[in-house]
């Protein structure tokens, strides 16, 4: 559970998310200068460098890492980099979780069941 | 094993296939940090090493020259430690995104397990191999294992092109090409496009490749002439969805990754060049006397050859460095004194501001030396 962050653009992770802090720091991004701890990150899915799990593996160590990811629809380099750092992913739900979900809402997700729900 | 079943389960392929060969990405200590060291490290106390033909990733620093070129011991002495994990696990040296210019190209219709987004764009559209979009350790411990699950770009129906990029403009040269690439991944984000009616050479195709790939999760495009391109009928190619790209998308795409003023240090290289390549520059920038700083990245394989053939002691005399092992993008450009720099490529634009916080001025190969 908790508060959702939702970015509208696909991210790369390597470049994108500073593993140090937590923070985003790429521009291009609508959710630049925010930061992914303790949160549901939203986006379409996953893009540019292969680098990137090792990045979502090093948040995780530096404990800066976002409880769970949420995606359109994953694309193996974030499978990957969750899958190494033991994050909750779910992705094809039946509603656009990057349309019908809004930053800062509530939200619950179920990595078993591969379900979301919103609480507030 | 478990990452590559979590993907084989979330994908739902039915089972493993062997892969003729892997290439391994996240071997920069400035990309995968001291939680990537560990990471490796446990691998090889673990006894790992690599059942399959394996090349890697471009790593922090020229292996060879790194105190001469002015890299931070720091930083050598961790990066030598990653090399060492790679080493222990049965990598020659190998450190480039190009490993089909290296040995490591496989054939039309092979299964392979790459990661680096350039190389497995280049791997399943010119050269016809398969490929998904691994990231460095899916890739990594295929190699260990010699098997990648069964899905996606492994299989013949999800190889069908999507869109039919219609390109309106001229793209006469390097830089035009990378920016059509980002242009069209960034529009696109996951796709399969067929780029109509531009025919390239092998050296601007690896530039397509490395751009698109960076703005986006494409993995595959179909390249007029090419191999995959050639299995493609002319009925299914007019019932794809149109996307059209002209002069103004370039423009916009350039005024979005390059600065206006004048950058201190031409980076060329990223994809590594090619021999050809080199070629080139030396061609292009006979003029040049050393006015700015001129580093250029390649493997270490494409510089023996570029040795031997007199291209190396050209590119000195025109004040230039051949930079093995390493890159514009993972290595640490600020700590060797360089804060901007002017290349023709859109993947380097991208990722030098995010990664090294240095500036880029876009140009084509001619202009950055006319």
């Amino acid at each position: 559970m908790g508060e959702a962050l939702v970015s509208a653009n696909p991210i790369s992770f390597l470049g994108g998310v500073d593993s140090n802090t937590g923070r985003v720091v790429d521009e291009t991004l609508d959710i630049n200068g925010a930061n992914v701890k303790g949160k549901v990150l939203i986006f379409p899915n996953g893009k540019g460098s292969t680098v990137g799990s090792y990045v979502i593996y090093s948040l995780k160590r530096f404990g800066n890492h976002p409880v769970a990811l949420v995606n359109r629809e994953a694309d193996p380099v974030t499978v990957v980099g969750c899958a190494m750092a033991k994050i909750p992913l779910v992705d094809r739900l039946n509603l656009d979780p990057v349309i019908n979900v809004k930053t800062g809402a509530k939200v619950l997700v179920d990595g078993f069941q591969g379900l979301l729900k919103v609480l507030e | 094993m478990r990452l590559l079943c979590a993907l084989g389960e979330i994908y739902g392929a039915k089972r493993l296939i062997p892969v003729k060969s892997c290439h391994v990405s996240g071997v920069s200590y400035k990309t995968i940090g001291d939680m990537g060291l560990e990471f490796l490290r446990q691998m090889v106390e673990e006894g790992a090493s690599f059942t399959v033909k394996t090349t890697v990733n471009p790593c922090g620093i020229d292996l060879e020259d790194w105190e001469k070129i002015g890299f931070p011991r720091e930083f050598a002495k961790k990066q030598l430690e990653i090399v060492d994990c790679f080493r222990a696990m049965g990598v020659s040296r190998s450190y480039s995104c190009t490993p089909y210019l290296i040995g490591n190209r496989p054939r039309p219709g092979e299964h392979v397990a790459w990661s680096e987004s350039s190389a497995i764009t280049f791997a399943n559209s010119i050269l016809g191999a398969r490929t998904n979009r691994e990231g460095g350790p899916s890739a990594l411990a295929s190699a260990i294992i010699g098997k990648t699950p069964y899905y996606g770009l492994h299989i013949a129906e999800n190889r069908e092109p999507t869109h039919m990029v219609s390109v309106k403009c001229k793209v006469e040269n390097d830089l035009k090409v990378s920016l059509l690439g980002y242009a069209v991944g960034r529009k696109l984000g996951q796709a399969i496009p067929y780029i109509g009616k531009v025919r390239l050479t092998q050296d601007l195709l690896k530039a397509l490749a490395a751009s698109m790939a960076s703005s986006s999760s494409i993995s595959m495009f179909y390249a007029e002439g090419s191999y995959e391109a050639k299995k493609i009928g002319e009925k299914k190619l007019k019932k794809l969805e149109k996307l059209e790209v002209d002069d103004h998308t370039l423009r916009k795409t350039f005024e979005e990754l390059s600065i206006q003023q004048e950058a201190s240090t031409i980076c060329l290289g990223c994809p590594h060049l090619s021999l050809n390549e080199l070629k080139q520059i030396c061609k292009v920038a006979a003029g040049h006397r050393g006015e700015r700083r001129l580093l250029c990245f390649t493997s270490y394989q494409t510089f023996l050859k570029a040795e031997k053939t007199g291209l190396v002691r050209k590119i000195q005399k025109i004040g230039g460095t051949i930079v093995k092992d390493t890159c514009m993008v993972v290595s640490p450009l600020t700590e060797i004194g360089v804060d901007s720099i002017e290349t023709n490529s859109c993947k380097a634009s991208y990722y030098a501001p995010l990664l090294s916080g240095v500036k880029v001025k876009l140009n084509s190969l001619e202009d950055i030396f006319s």
